[in-house]
This record gives C-alpha cells, sequence and structure tokens, in this order.
C-alpha cells in the first residue's frame, strides 16, 4: 500500500485514462472552450454574411449551416459540457466528498464526447454539406428533405445524450451518496442543489431526444413514417417531442448557472445568500414547470384553443419562482458590503441581462403577442439574453471566482475587469437592436433581409466582433495565470468566500477529502 | 474593376439610404392587430415598471452598501413576509395580464362565417394561393419572388422592396371576412403578414385556420417565418388589399385569363412564345436550384445535362413527378400543360442545349395520358 497518495500519471495517458474528478473537470472544461470558440466562429460567419443586406460572403445554403451548427455546438458543445466540467470540479469539493462516486464512468463520459463532435464538424465537409435545419431540426426538414449527412447528425446526437445520461447519473449517485457527515440537503451549497436538479431533468428528457432521433433515423433508412402525414404521421408530432426535450433543456442549461450566481453574489456581499431555502424550492418549483410549458415554442402550429391558453397560463407562472430568485438575490446584496471583483461584475451583468430576457421571455410567453413574435429576431434576442448573458456569463463568473483555488495562481484583475466590459458592451451592441428588428418583422434564420432592417444588423454585428474578440483575452488571461500568475496560498482566497471547497490548501491538491470532514455549520445558510 | 467598386458604393450606400429603422411591433391595420400591440404595450410597461423598480434597488445597494465606503455587512439571511409578498404579487401581477390575453386569442380563433376562403399552400419557396369558391372557373396562382438576382447578388442597386416583393399578390377584398386555409406541400413553412397580424405554421399534411378583416386598401408585405430550406429568406407574402369591385373585377380578369390559358392548350405555339414563357417560369421554379446560366447548384446541372438533351418523356417525368428524397419537386401539380409545355421547350433549347426540340401542350397533354 505504499505510494497511496499519489499524484497525476505523467504524459498523455494521465488524461486519456484519468478517473480523478479534478482532471475530468479540466478536460470538460477545455473541451467546451474549444467549442465556445468553434461556435462563436460560426456567429460570426453568420454576422458577416449580414453585416449588409444582399449576398456577400457564403451561399443561402451554407448560411443554414451555420445557424445550425452554430447552435448545436454552443448548446450541446459549449454550455453544457462547461457546466458538467464545473460541477465535476466542484460537487465532490463541496459536500466533502473525494470524487465523483462512479469515476471510470466518468471518464468515458467525457470521451466520447470529442469524437462525437469531430463528427458532427466533418459534416461539414460531406456531400450536401452539413444539417442546415435549424438546431431544432423540425421534420420534415431534417428527414426527407436533409442532406445524407443527417444520419452522421443523428448518430452524434445520441452519443452526446449518452454522455449527459452518464454524467447525470454520477452527479445524482455522488450527491446522494458521498455527501460528508453532517451535510444534510439542506445545508448543501446552491450549487450542488441546482445541479441535482439539472441532473434529474437531464436523465428524464435525454432519451426523449435519443426517441426523437431514432424515429428520424426510422423514417430516413427504413421506410417509417412517424414524421410524414403521406404515410399517416404527423409532422407536428416531431415538434411535440422536440420541445417536451427541448424546455427542459433550457433550465437544465440555465439552473448550474443560477448556482453559480448563489454562490458568488453571497461571497462579494460578505452576506449569507438571502432565502436559502425558497432558493432550493424555487428552483425545483421550475424544474417541475419545465414539463408542462413545452408548446409555447408552437403557438402558431394549429393548436386548439384550450391548448393554448393552458401552455399559456403554465409558461406565465415562471415567472413567479424566477422571480423569486432575482428578489433573491438583489436582498443578498442589499446592506452588504459589496466589492466589484470580476466574478461579481459578471453575476451582476449576469442579474440584469437575465432579468431582462426573463421579461422579453413573459412576453413571449402571452400566446396572442406571440403570433407576432414568432420567430422573429425578437425570439432570437430573447434566448441569447438568457443563454449568453446568463449561462456564458455565469460560466465567465465561475472560472475567475474558482480558477485561483484550481491553479494557486490569481488572475490579472484589470484585465478581467476590461474582458466584462468589454463583453457586456459588445454583448448589448449585438443583441439589444434584434429586439427591434424582431419587432418590425424581420423572421430569424434568413441569410439577407429587407433594407429597413439595414442599419441595427450592421450595429448587431459590430457588437458580435467585439464580444467574440473579448472572448480570446479571458483566454490570454485564464492561460497567463496558470503558467505566470501571481502565486496564492491563501486557503480561502476571497474574504467573503463560504463553503468546503475553500476550506482546502490552495491550490487545491490532486486528492482531496479522502478523509471525510467536519461539516461545521449550516453551509448554504450561514 | 470599375464594376466591383461601383457595386461595392452601391451595397454600403443603398441600406442608408431607405432606412427607416422602425423599432417597435406594429399596430397594423386591422383590429386584432391593434389589440395585439396594445397586449404588448401593456405587457412591455409592466416590465418597464418592475424593471426599473428591481434594479433602482439594486443599483442604490450597489452605491450606497459598498465595502470600500467601509459598509459593514449585516447578516440577515430570511424573512418569511417579504419572501410570501414578492410570490404573490406577482402572481396577482399575472392574473391582471391573462385576462387581456385570454380575450384577445379566443378573437384571434373566431374563425367563424368567412365570406371569402383562400387557400394557401405553401412550397419550396414560393406560395400558392386557391380562391375557393362555389361557382365559376377556379383561380389558383403562384406567387414567387420578384427581386432579381443582380439585386441580391450586389450587382445592381436593391430596390425599395428589396426581398419583399413579389410577381403575382395575393389580392383580397376590403371589410370581407376573409378565412385562409394554410396548408404545405413539402416541409413546414409560416404565413406571416405583421401589418395583418396573421402568422400560421403551413403544415405538409394538415390545413390550419386563420383569418383578417382589412379595413384600409393598401399593400401588406411580410415573409415566411418557419426555416424551410435554403430560400427560406427568399419567400415573401404581399397581400393587395383592393375594394370589392376592384376586387370582383380583378377576379373576372383571372377567370377569363384561366379559360383562355385552357384553350391555348389545344394549340400549336410559336417557339418564341414558348421560348420566352419558359424562360419566366424557368426563372422563378427553377433558377434558384439549378441557375441563372443551367450550372446547377442545388440541383443538377441543366446545360448539357445528358436528361435534358435526352428522351423527352424521361425528361417530362423527372419535371412532372420530382425525384423522391431531393430537393427536386414534382412539378407536374404547379405548371399547366401549357407551362409545362414551355419549360420543357427553353430547357432543351437555352444554355447551349440546342436540341431544336419544340414541345408543344399537345404533347405534354398526349404523355401525361400515356
Amino acid at each position: 500500500m505504499g505510494d497511496h497518495h499519489h499524484g497525476p500519471a505523467t504524459g498523455i495517458t494521465r488524461w486519456l485514462f484519468t478517473t480523478n474528478h479534478k482532471d475530468i473537470g479540466t478536460m470538460y472544461l477545455w473541451f467546451s472552450f474549444a467549442m465556445f470558440l468553434l461556435g462563436g466562429f460560426f456567429a460570426m460567419v453568420i454576422r458577416a454574411e449580414l453585416f449588409q443586406p444582399g449576398m456577400q460572403l457564403v451561399e443561402p445554403a451554407f448560411f443554414n449551416q451555420m445557424t445550425t451548427l452554430h447552435g448545436l455546438v454552443m448548446v450541446f458543445g459549449a454550455i453544457m459540457p462547461s457546466f458538467v466540467g464545473l460541477a465535476n470540479w466542484l460537487i465532490p469539493m463541496m459536500i466533502g466528498a473525494p470524487d465523483m462516486a462512479l469515476p471510470r464512468m466518468n471518464n468515458w463520459s467525457f470521451w466520447i464526447l470529442p469524437p462525437a463532435f469531430l463528427m458532427l464538424a466533418s459534416t461539414l465537409f460531406m456531400e450536401g454539406g452539413a444539417p442546415a435545419f435549424g438546431w431544432t431540426f423540425y421534420a420534415p426538414l431534417s428527414t426527407t428533405y436533409a442532406a445524407p449527412s443527417v444520419t452522421f447528425f443523428i448518430f452524434a446526437i445520441h452519443i452526446l445524450g449518452v454522455s449527459s445520461i452518464m454524467g447525470s447519473i454520477n452527479i445524482i449517485a455522488t450527491v446522494m451518496n458521498m455527501r460528508a457527515p453532517g451535510m444534510t440537503y439542506m445545508k448543501m451549497p446552491l450549487f450542488v442543489w441546482t445541479w441535482l436538479i439539472t441532473a434529474f431533468l437531464l436523465v428524464a428528457v435525454m432519451p426523449v431526444l435519443a426517441g426523437a432521433v431514432t424515429m428520424m433515423l426510422m423514417d430516413i433508412h427504413f421506410g417509417t413514417s412517424f414524421f410524414s402525414a403521406a404515410g399517416g404521421g404527423d409532422p407536428v408530432l416531431f415538434q411535440h417531442i422536440f420541445w417536451f426535450f427541448g424546455h427542459p433543456e433550457v433550465y437544465i442549461i440555465i439552473l448550474p448557472a443560477f448556482g453559480v450566481v448563489s454562490q458568488i453574489i453571497p461571497a462579494f456581499s460578505r452576506k449569507p445568500l438571502f432565502g436559502y431555502a425558497s432558493m432550493v424550492y424555487a428552483t425545483a418549483s421550475i424544474a417541475f414547470l419545465s414539463f408542462i410549458v413545452w408548446a409555447h415554442h408552437m403557438y402558431t402550429v394549429g393548436m386548439p384553443v384550450a391548448g393554448e391558453l393552458f401552455f399559456m397560463y403554465a409558461t406565465m407562472l415562471i415567472a413567479v419562482p424566477t422571480g423569486v430568485k432575482v428578489f433573491n438575490w438583489i436582498t443578498t446584496m442589499w446592506r452588504g458590503a459589496l466589492s466589484f471583483e470580476t466574478p461579481m461584475l459578471f453575476c451582476i451583468g449576469f442579474l440584469i441581462l437575465f432579468t431582462l430576457g426573463g421579461f422579453t421571455g413573459l412576453m413571449l410567453s402571452i400566446a396572442p403577442a406571440d403570433f407576432q413574435y414568432h420567430d422573429t429576431y425578437f425570439v432570437v434576442a430573447h434566448f441569447h439574453y438568457v443563454m449568453v448573458a446568463g449561462a456564458v456569463f455565469s460560466m465567465t463568473a465561475a472560472v475567475y471566482y474558482w480558477l485561483p483555488k484550481w491553479c494557486g495562481r490569481m488572475y490579472n484583475e484589470a484585465m478581467g475587469k476590461t474582458h466584462f466590459w468589454i463583453s457586456f458592451i459588445g454583448f448589448n451592441i449585438t443583441f439589444f437592436p434584434q429586439h427591434f428588428v424582431g419587432l418590425a418583422g424581420m423572421p430569424r434564420r434568413i441569410p439577407d433581409y429587407a433594407l429597413q432592417f439595414a442599419d441595427f444588423n450592421m450595429m448587431s454585428s459590430i457588437g458580435a466582433f467585439i464580444y467574440g474578440a473579448s472572448q480570446l483575452l479571458f483566454l490570454y488571461n485564464v492561460i497567463a495565470t496558470i503558467v505566470a500568475g501571481k502565486p496564492v496560498s491563501d486557503e480561502k482566497v476571497w474574504d467573503g468566500a463560504e463553503g468546503l471547497e475553500w476550506t482546502l490548501p490552495t491550490p487545491a491538491p490532486y486528492h482531496t477529502f479522502e478523509e471525510p470532514p467536519q461539516v461545521p455549520k449550516p453551509v448554504g445558510t450561514i | 474593376m470599375r464594376r466591383v467598386f461601383s457595386g461595392a458604393a452601391l451595397t454600403l450606400l443603398a441600406p442608408l439610404a431607405a432606412a427607416q429603422n422602425q423599432v417597435n411591433m406594429s399596430p397594423g391595420v386591422t383590429e386584432i392587430g391593434a389589440d395585439i400591440f396594445e397586449l404588448h404595450m401593456l405587457i412591455m410597461w409592466i416590465c418597464v415598471v418592475i424593471g426599473v423598480a428591481v434594479f433602482a434597488v439594486m443599483f442604490y445597494s450597489m452605491y450606497a452598501h459598498r465595502k470600500s465606503k467601509g459598509h459593514q455587512a449585516s447578516q440577515f439571511h430570511e424573512s418569511t413576509k417579504v419572501e410570501v409578498a414578492w410570490t404573490v404579487v406577482p402572481f396577482l401581477i399575472l392574473i391582471a395580464m391573462a385576462v387581456p390575453a385570454t380575450s384577445t386569442l379566443l378573437e384571434v380563433y373566431d374563425n367563424d362565417e368567412a365570406e371569402l376562403d383562400v387557400l394557401i399552400t405553401g412550397y419550396q419557396w414560393k406560395w400558392k394561393y386557391e380562391y375557393l369558391e362555389a361557382s365559376g372557373e377556379p383561380v389558383a396562382f403562384f406567387s414567387n419572388l420578384a427581386t432579381p438576382q443582380e439585386e441580391i447578388y450586389n450587382t445592381e442597386q436593391k430596390g425599395e422592396n428589396y426581398l419583399l416583393e413579389v410577381d403575382e399578390p395575393l389580392v383580397i377584398p376590403t371589410n370581407t371576412k376573409v378565412r385562409f386555409l394554410i396548408t404545405a406541400n413539402d416541409v413546414i413553412h409560416s404565413w406571416w403578414v405583421p401589418e395583418i397580424a396573421v402568422k400560421r405554421d403551413a403544415i405538409p399534411g394538415f390545413i390550419n385556420e386563420a383569418w383578417t378583416r382589412v379595413p384600409q386598401e393598401g399593400i401588406y408585405r411580410g415573409q415566411c417565418t418557419e426555416l424551410c430550406g435554403a430560400y427560406h429568406g427568399f419567400m415573401p407574402v404581399v397581400v393587395h388589399a383592393v375594394s370589392r369591385d376592384e376586387f370582383d373585377a380583378w377576379m373576372a380578369a383571372k377567370r377569363g385569363a384561366a379559360i383562355t390559358q385552357a384553350a391555348l392548350a389545344t394549340q400549336t405555339l410559336p417557339v418564341d412564345e414558348l421560348m420566352d414563357q419558359g424562360k419566366a417560369i424557368y426563372d422563378s421554379a427553377c433558377l434558384a436550384c439549378h441557375g441563372a446560366q443551367g450550372e446547377g447548384g442545388i440541383g443538377n446541372a441543366i446545360a448539357g445535362s445528358a436528361l435534358v438533351l435526352g428522351d423527352l418523356s424521361d425528361h417530362m417525368a423527372v419535371v412532372a413527378k420530382g425525384v423522391s428524397g431531393t430537393a427536386m419537386q414534382a412539378f407536374g401539380g404547379q405548371l399547366n400543360d401549357v407551362e409545362m409545355a414551355a419549360v420543357l421547350t427553353y430547357q432543351r433549347n437555352a444554355f447551349g442545349n440546342n436540341t431544336g426540340d419544340v414541345v408543344q401542350p399537345g404533347d405534354v397533354t398526349g404523355m401525361k395520358n400515356g
């Protein structure tokens, strides 16, 4: 039993065979950042084409491939894996566990991701081009009328689903079985809570997505007619199945972001999170509601009026628990001792912009008004406010907040703040005008547009280039920190930080909590 | 080189000249459009008020409770009263929003007692309009994008209604309840005209209903709003609302034209006429996939194609029945015998395919009947 407390293996095998939650978390984070840059590159192509009216750079068919891959890569490649990476790093450290419950499966759930995305990206070079039917891949555009590469797309989606399900099972098993003595459910940090609920959502809906793509596969290759009216099927059935997955999916993306913000705002307010219990209940309510609102994405498909009313009322209800969360965060800040380091700036950016996205979400929930909003740039603006300013801003905040703990070095604060301001301004220049063009009547997913939309589109493109460029600054800052940042040895790094992960040495050693820690007092609540 | 520069100058200046920069939804011209607009404004102002209040508190806190000012953090972390209040109050606000939303929605769904029915069918990438009337010669036509490729590819100045103009608009009478029956032939499309506040998905195999009553004459423009393939951005909707008298006259003229066209089907037409009509059909129906010079693109090349240069009946079979599993549609149901003859003649003689074949409407009728 000699060398029990060994460090990592050396060379490539460390990464290939590792079962260490920190290594796997690191790989998830770097992978998701690579995908973020790839998806961002696709977005730059889109914005460059939309810079002016007329077709300049790409053909309409290729433009559709770009919008499709941008959505798929950002949702499945960048945002979801980034939060899984964060969960891997933090959940064991937050609940006082030595590692994830199922470390070998952890390795596997990461390593099937890169081949899946390689396959998805390779469709760009196939005959007929990459998938060009939007990330929502509505049948029959994605079945009868799709390029042959759709089969590779289906296979990729299956692998991503398997990866997500394995990752979620792992998180559920870890949280349920490996909490340190004294770490009761209602003492868990909110990040752990939001991830636990997210993991249940994932396990519930990823199989539904797998079902949808399997039905597509059958329709394409085996002569079935699930989604073809000519054979007795129903194209609208596809949308019901897709959104039964798709709506919980958007909460899968945003709930861990809520968790992150609920960790960081108290730290820089030097004050405990307000309404811990109501935060947990609000998260659970949002998760429950997410299963009964899916058809608000389909107000124009011709549902019976009773269906429209049900989905409208249910959707409006989501505003209540979401409002509770926003009020709780602001009240956490109230009468605290606030300081505005980069992670806090990104959280405040999140708070403002996510709330704006929430307001437009409430507007979109109103079915009759949605007849005018549906499938316009107003929707594009809405979901970028919640996805980018919601999920991506909070993820960025998380990296700045925990990076010093992970690598024992401090990032450059001035550069971090610069990154925040460029991102914040660039983001708003990009997406705020999209509300205007959407309301004025510009449909989404079009490669060219009428002249009255020209000015705002040009503004939007300029903003997108600014926002895109600011991410390179982020990348530089992170690498510079890891390579040559100023060493930090303080365990807490941030004076207001609370939780078990801050009781560990800095940088966090390769193996932590081999002996379960004493949980001193309510962690989430103090 | 000069052409490139002037082209670039045109693309740079055109948007500035045409800019209107509308920032809000249009109330449109219909009663429902106005109701939706009011609802939209109501919800937006409620959100603005809540937003201003919430952010005012946050910004005050960020100013007054700064650590750099030496503010000491208090440690309170719950208050049942406050938490119940901010759960119940938003709920009540939502109920206040739901009431007008419900009544407007019920109005939108009131499809009864239409005075005129129009069947709208979405095709990749055009709309077909059929007037469903009990008597008289049926009137049906396709409505294609009228913006020339030269404007789209920036070699010509873009017109005022760039991408929002069609060769033949839908014509409807004013002050008449018009019911739209909306479906599609291939993939899902969505028929939208913002000014009359009608948006409905066009779904193959299903028929959706929507209606409007336009009080004032005018030209209303919209677009397809459901991704339907490569040229989704290039299938506008244009509606002309005209007075009842003007509508009746237009309808009579359309009927007359339909009778003339039917008569042509039995005649032998001159080559020039077939070529002219064929080019017009090619440009609206074939060009998007097969290229302006028949060079191909999404579809195969027409120029030098073995199919086009080969047996006429094989050629017609592909045009009429389409190619399953590809974007090549079945045009048999879209083109009448005269149009089919014209486009076949054009394809067999244009782009250097000089076969010299002249296809007459009678030949098409003959091949159809086996």
